[in-house]
């Protein structure tokens, strides 16, 4: 009986055609909450739990990023050097003490905020934050430290630098906004010089310890959550608000079309096309983003169709919007044979020309939608994942409706509208050009 | 504890289903039991350009990717010098898209050479972009030379060199295509928002009439036992002296295998392993340092890599790394060392099994090397690892003849991208 059942079904299946589906933009996305409380001394924690496994996930998330730094890299080493020494505790047994637990504390300097970030079973948080706690209140910054930094820092950048795709994503930067800006500013040997203790000192200060700070947490939590945040870090002098930050003037070059020989025996280019994008509270912002995901954004897109599955030219091809709070930056970005360098600036042009004069036809339309949505509901797969959402809709200053209005517009976006769009935005003359071989 | 059922089609295809509700996607993981060690050595990135073409048209599909996109997923593959393997995300409504598309790559490719053309140059970028155009690229292209012999761990799996991947032939993808990508070869696990009863008429319908084909029998010449270090220098443009040494070590299904990949964590696994601590911290020798190995089935590789800070001599380097590792051997190490490597390894596991996708590919992982079950079982082998153990086994491991030890020197007069100026290679 059983084995005459799909003897029976494989004569019927027609392997041609595709078996019917669920159009992905028909799909109703949750963006679950989360629980929000703040600790004693003013600190909100976002919290998510859920999972299936006995993990979680806590960042300290303070407005410590490079726009506060005074000189050029005190931020970014602050950050880094956190974990290298307390009054009571050496970097080696900080640690110790996380690597026995088979815990993670990450940190990551951004522009313009810093983290530091657990990752731990569960059973093991109450060890680990009284540590956590002591590098906010008690890093003291050993100089044995901070010259070990230095010189491995140093080190580390003159092998990037012999790198194309390195330099390339360095210099678009500079080129977009300037080499003072917090976004284009970059490290430079002499820079690593120049740091000194006293200055991570005072950074530390006043920034962690009397700074302001956010948390997010989330996995499967202890019930004692709030209780053991408190006692970690809810007695701390935090700033109840945000640290305002000081207008800094995007300088982007006047000159948009650059080549870098920086490696005469390279054999590839690395190519970074960008133009200046107004960030994630303009009106255009989602659309672009589906605009950007027909063009750029993702295996099947334009860009990629042409110039790797047909062409050859490269391994891959992306674009992208940049993620910064203070306006961000439409980016195209690959490494092409350095042969074919050129030829693949033209197609990438080419595209953006058949994008600005062609409607996009339903059915690619419909699987970029379908795409999008499909990807939004995998990436909502683990607490990790959403407090990672929440965590970037809270930074913009934004609420859910952002993430709804973002789902609304895939579905209801038009060819002719993202038409428009490319005519606004998709304009060669705009783009900084750059080839880094 | 992950759950599974597991079923065999008549055509020998394995299937394994694991259902989590929790999440509305659904997984399709599709493993081949090929990879760069089942190549020619005449015609070496095989396996790696043809995991390329499993995406360029199947016998009833032109494109792989966009009615896929359409159903809203997502996918990726890689291979390794032991396997190739294939996955997809989809919504799990839409399940029955990836096992049309699965199936249909099974039966039959459309071998266009449109696509060989094309996807030749896209490896061949790859290629470039990884282990040309980077310093350093090349280390392991010399170490694995440097340390196999005759067993074809001798190459990586993108392959020698460019011209076996330019000049790779329609012919050559067809006879790979028969000989290694049948059901009888496969391993198919379907995990997410599924059910058993749903994924096996799914699986009947689509895969059960493709012909089982053979069952590739594996025949790899196995390394002899090194009997003498070898030693390798390279001068290149790159801006700082790096060190590389391996040793032989036990293969996958050894019990010593357990053993061997603790050591790793103890050496150099964050920032309180021991030649972290030890040569980058307090005797400022290196700027950076790891310890590592590759899991491969067969016997394996351990390595120890770094760069030297500038002015440190190579040969200075290299016996304060033998010191270390004699340290070990001679002294061993203490429980509490032993217990925050295991730890280690319960977390990582746990962070692992956080996502389906990731859940999906180990349940093929293990059903590969012989029992999707010891997924859950593995754990309690790391446990077993004994303070005896670890001693006898770094003794075992770290002998002066079962290594290769490459320096790759800085020299900025080189004008190839790592010219070989030094082989002595001592073995009888």
């Amino acid at each position: 009986m059983w084995r005459k059942k799909p003897k029976r079904l494989t004569l019927m299946i027609n392997r041609k055609t595709q078996p019917d589906f669920k159009d992905a933009v028909d799909f109703n996305l949750e963006l679950k909450p989360y629980r929000l409380f703040t600790l004693d001394n003013g600190v909100p924690v976002y919290a998510y739990h859920a999972g299936a496994e006995e993990v979680m996930q806590l960042e300290l998330l303070f407005d410590a990023g490079s726009w506060y730094e005074g000189k050029d890299m005190v931020a970014g080493a602050t950050n880094f050097l956190l974990k290298n020494g307390t009054t009571s505790r050496s970097a080696y047994q900080i640690n110790e003490h996380f690597d026995f637990h088979g815990a993670y504390l990450n940190r990551n300097c951004y522009s313009e905020t810093s983290s530091l970030m657990l990752h731990c079973l569960t059973k093991h948080l109450g060890e680990l934050l009284p540590v956590m706690k002591e590098v906010i209140s008690d890093s003291n910054f050993p100089q044995p430290e901070l010259d070990i930094y230095r010189q491995n820092m140093k080190q580390r950048l003159e092998v990037s630098e012999k790198k194309c795709d390195f330099i390339a994503s360095r210099m678009i930067d500079v080129h977009l906004y300037g080499d003072r800006h917090p976004y284009g500013r970059y490290s430079k040997a002499s820079i690593y010089d120049a740091l000194e203790r006293e200055e991570i000192v005072d950074f530390h200060d006043r920034f962690y310890r009397n700074g302001h700070c956010k948390i997010f947490v989330a996995g499967l939590l202890p019930s004692d959550l709030e209780s053991q945040l408190n006692r970690a870090f809810g007695q701390f002098p935090f700033r109840k608000e945000s640290i305002p930050r000081s207008f800094i003037e995007k300088q982007p070059s006047p000159e948009k079309h650059h080549r870098i020989m920086n490696d005469p025996q390279g054999v590839q280019g690395a190519i970074r096309i960008a133009r200046p994008f107004p960030g994630r509270h303009h009106p255009d912002f989602h659309a672009a983003q589906v605009l950007n995901t027909l063009f750029g954004g993702f295996f099947g897109s334009r860009l990629m169709s042409n110039i790797r599955e047909d062409k050859g030219y490269t391994y891959g091809i992306y674009s992208f919007l940049q993620n910064h709070l203070e306006g961000s930056a439409w980016m195209v970005s690959t490494e092409a044979g350095r042969e074919v360098c050129e030829a693949t600036i033209q197609e990438v042009y080419k595209e953006m020309k058949t994008l600005r004069e062609e409607p996009v036809d339903q059915a690619e339309l419909l699987l970029v939608k379908n795409y999008m949505m499909g990807s939004i509901l995998g990436d909502l797969d683990g607490p990790f994942h959403v407090i990672g959402r929440w965590k970037n809709i809270i930074l913009n200053g934004m609420d859910e409706s952002y993430f709804y209005e973002g789902l609304r517009t895939i579905k209801q976006v038009q060819a002719g509208e993202l038409m428009e769009l490319a005519r606004k935005y998709l304009l060669p003359e705009e783009f900084h050009e750059l080839v880094v071989i | 504890m992950i759950k599974f059922d597991r079923f065999e089609l008549r055509n020998g295809l394995r299937v394994l289903v694991h259902q989590d509700i929790s999440t509305p996607m659904a997984v399709v993981n599709v493993l081949y039991d090929v990879g760069a060690r089942d190549e020619d050595i005449s015609k070496t990135g095989f396996a790696h350009l043809f995991e390329h073409l499993m995406f360029g048209g199947s016998v009833n599909i032109p494109e792989y990717d966009e009615p896929l996109q359409r159903a809203g997923g997502e996918n990726n593959a890689y291979t390794t010098n032991d396997l190739t393997n294939y996955y997809c995300q989809l919504p799990a409504e839409n399940l029955e898209t990836a096992f049309w598309l699965e199936s249909d790559r099974m039966l039959s490719l459309a071998f266009s050479e449109k696509s060989l053309d094309v996807q030749r140059k896209v490896v061949c970028e790859e290629f470039r972009e990884h282990y040309i155009n980077k310093p350093y690229g090349n280390a392991w292209h010399l170490m694995r030379e440097l340390a196999y012999s005759v067993h074809p761990y001798r190459w990586m799996t993108i392959g020698k060199e460019l011209s076996h991947i330019e000049t790779a032939k329609l012919g050559d993808v067809k006879a790979f295509f028969q000989k290694h990508y049948t059901p009888s070869n496969a391993i198919l696990v379907v995990a997410g928002n599924v059910y058993t009863d749903h994924v096996r008429s799914l699986a009947e319908k689509w895969f059960e009439d493709i012909p089982p084909g053979q069952r590739y029998q594996r025949n790899l010449p196995a390394e002899p036992e090194q009997r003498s270090a070898r030693r390798k220098e390279v001068r290149s443009k790159v801006p700082l002296d790096a060190f590389y040494k391996s040793w032989h070590m036990a293969s996958r299904l050894d019990p010593r295998y357990y053993t061997a990949d603790l050591i790793t964590d103890m050496l150099g696994g964050g920032g309180s392993s021991r030649l972290y601590q030890v040569l980058v911290k307090e005797k400022k020798l290196f700027s950076n340092i790891d310890c590592y190995h590759f899991g491969s089935h067969d016997a394996g590789l351990i390595a120890v890599e770094g760069k030297l800070v500038r002015g440190v001599d190579l040969e200075v380097a290299e016996a304060a790394v033998d010191a270390e590792l004699a340290i070990l051997t001679e002294q061993g190490v203490q429980e509490k060392e032993l217990i925050k490597v295991k730890n280690k390894t319960e977390s990582v596991m746990a962070f692992e099994d956080m996502s389906v996708m990731s859940r999906a590919g180990s349940l093929a992982y293990y059903e590969w090397l012989g029992d999707a079950q010891w997924m859950n079982t593995e754990l309690e082998r790391y446990q077993a690892v004994s303070v005896e153990d670890i001693r006898k086994e770094s003794s075992a491991i770290f002998r002066e003849e079962n290594s290769n030890t490459l320096y790759y020197r800085t020299d900025n007069t080189a004008m190839d991208v790592a010219e070989e100026t030094e082989e002595t290679d001592t073995d009888d």
